[in-house]
């Protein structure tokens, strides 16, 4: 790796004042994806501001209606938490799913959500559930937050400080990994609330999205079967080495089959 | 930058570059050769080592993080005190054929220590799905999983369950 220069600051808006301070420095959190870009040259911040000292950053709570969960918290702690897995057992099953042991123990839900990687997990758990971003300076709806190939709402200076999780009805995900890097070729999350039902699918193209017909026909009736026959178009879906968009649209629907058996259990 | 950790139960304090990775620190600055480098993408898991216990990939590890940590490499496994043996882990390794070349081992063990530590009662689907991390070219991970139920089975049986 280049040598560059570090920063651990304790304070929010100190880590932020250095992020925009520095030009093209670049936030440290778990670092399983920034780490490795580095590594490979692929980018050449001139500064890093590490997020691990801000205290604030870490840890779960909930107040029934809602968990918040974060920035800074390891898919490993969301997996083996006692209250996501009583109040939200999908999310708690999805983080348990990411990457390998290693990856779970350092890699942050405020990292993977922050970096959108069209194939991540953690996005489709945050879209599919209707979660807030907060950041340090405002609150962002998950509809607005998701721009596409890892692009998000999030200006220069902003930092993730936490997601906020409504508590669903049920909620389940389920995901056909890429066999070499675990990532989801195809990822679907469901969430039942009392309003209604969404349904969010990563892996699949180019960026996390909903799928508004299926989205109707578990609101009318939570079963499973009732979207064996919803087959989504093809258009704008991922065709690459791993899958071509036609298999990618098929496992669409048989993930979100077995999502909804999931958040029946 | 001073970084000051505790390593395999020692007191150490390094002088480095920020930007270091751990397993190079390891292996050029400290002389520990036993935490290999088998990839460049993070993804082989050779170089896994313990961060205050959580299994973790070195080479994807900046050398700021171990301020005031513990970190656990494959030269720190030992039997139980005393015993000139090799820590029950390592022992299940040899006695089950669970490597060829040797050149993931040093990762697997210390992945395999961690799962044993962290569920008393391993199937043999959580030691696949636990060893998802570690890549090995040789042995077709079958007397890797043999090893790893034994393993943790004699790390139980040691500490009397
Ligand atoms: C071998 C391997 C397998 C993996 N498998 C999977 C998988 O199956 N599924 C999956 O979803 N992911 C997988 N990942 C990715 C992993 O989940 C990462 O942990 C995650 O994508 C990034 O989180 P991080 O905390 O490591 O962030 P970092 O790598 O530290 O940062 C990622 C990016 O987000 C920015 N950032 C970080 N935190 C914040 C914040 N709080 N606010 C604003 N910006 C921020 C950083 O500046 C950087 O640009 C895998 C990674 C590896 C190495
Ligand atoms: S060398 Fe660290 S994962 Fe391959
Ligand atoms: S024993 Fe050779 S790579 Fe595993």
């Amino acid at each position: 790796m280049k040598p560059c220069a570090y920063h651990q600051p304790v304070q929010i808006p100190d880590a932020a004042k250095l992020l925009t301070s520095i030009e093209d420095s670049k936030l440290l959190a778990g670092g399983m994806t920034l780490i490795p870009t580095l590594k490979q040259r692929l980018a050449n911040p001139p500064a890093l501001v590490d997020l691990s000292r801000l205290g604030s950053l870490k840890g779960i709570s909930g107040d029934g209606a809602t968990i918040t969960i974060g920035a800074m918290t390891p898919h490993a702690v969301v997996a083996a938490s006692k209250l996501v897995q009583a109040k939200i057992p999908g999310l708690a099953a999805l983080a348990s799913m990411i990457g390998d042991p290693a990856v779970r123990s350092r890699g942050t839900i405020g990292g993977s959500v922050a970096n959108n990687d069209p194939a991540a997990d953690y996005p489709a758990g945050v879209l599919g559930l209707g979660a807030t971003i907060i950041t340090s300076m405002r609150e962002i709806a998950a509809d607005e937050f998701f721009l596409g190939l890892f692009e998000t709402a999030l200006e220069a200076g902003e930092i993730i400080t936490a997601i906020r999780f409504p508590v669903p009805l049920r909620a389940g995900y389920a995901k056909f990994k890429a066999p070499a890097s675990r990532y989801a070729l195809v990822g679907v999350f469901v969430a039942k609330f009392a309003d209604g039902v969404r349904v969010a699918v990563t892996g699949a193209g180019p960026g996390v999205f909903r799928v508004p017909p299926m989205e109707a026909a578990l609101s009318l009736n939570f079963d499973p079967s009732a979207i064996a026959a919803i087959k989504i178009d093809t258009d704008g879906l991922t065709s690459d080495i791993h899958a071509e968009a036609d298999y990618r649209a098929h496992l669409v629907t048989v993930m979100a089959k077995r999502a909804g058996d999931a958040a029946l259990v | 930058m001073q970084i000051s950790f505790t390593l395999n139960g020692r007191p150490t304090t390094v002088d480095v570059e920020p930007a270091t990775l751990v397993a190079e620190l390891l292996r050029e600055q400290l002389n520990l050769t036993g935490t290999h480098i088998g990839c460049d993408t993070s993804q082989c898991g050779a170089c896994v080592v313990h961060l205050d216990g959580l299994p973790v990939k070195s080479c994807t590890l900046l050398a700021p993080t171990l301020e005031g940590a513990t970190l656990l490499t494959i030269e720190g496994l030992e039997g139980a005190p005393g015993s000139n043996r090799m820590h029950p882990m390592q022992e299940a390794f040899r006695e089950h054929h669970g490597l060829q070349c040797g050149f993931c081992t040093p990762g697997m063990l210390m992945t395999a220590v961690a799962l044993a530590t962290e569920k008393k009662d391993l199937t043999e689907a959580d030691v696949r799905h636990g060893l998802e991390g570690n890549i090995c070219r040789c042995t077709g991970y079958q007397n890797i999983v043999v090893s790893v139920m034994a393993g943790a089975a004699a790390m139980n049986a040691a500490k009397g369950e």
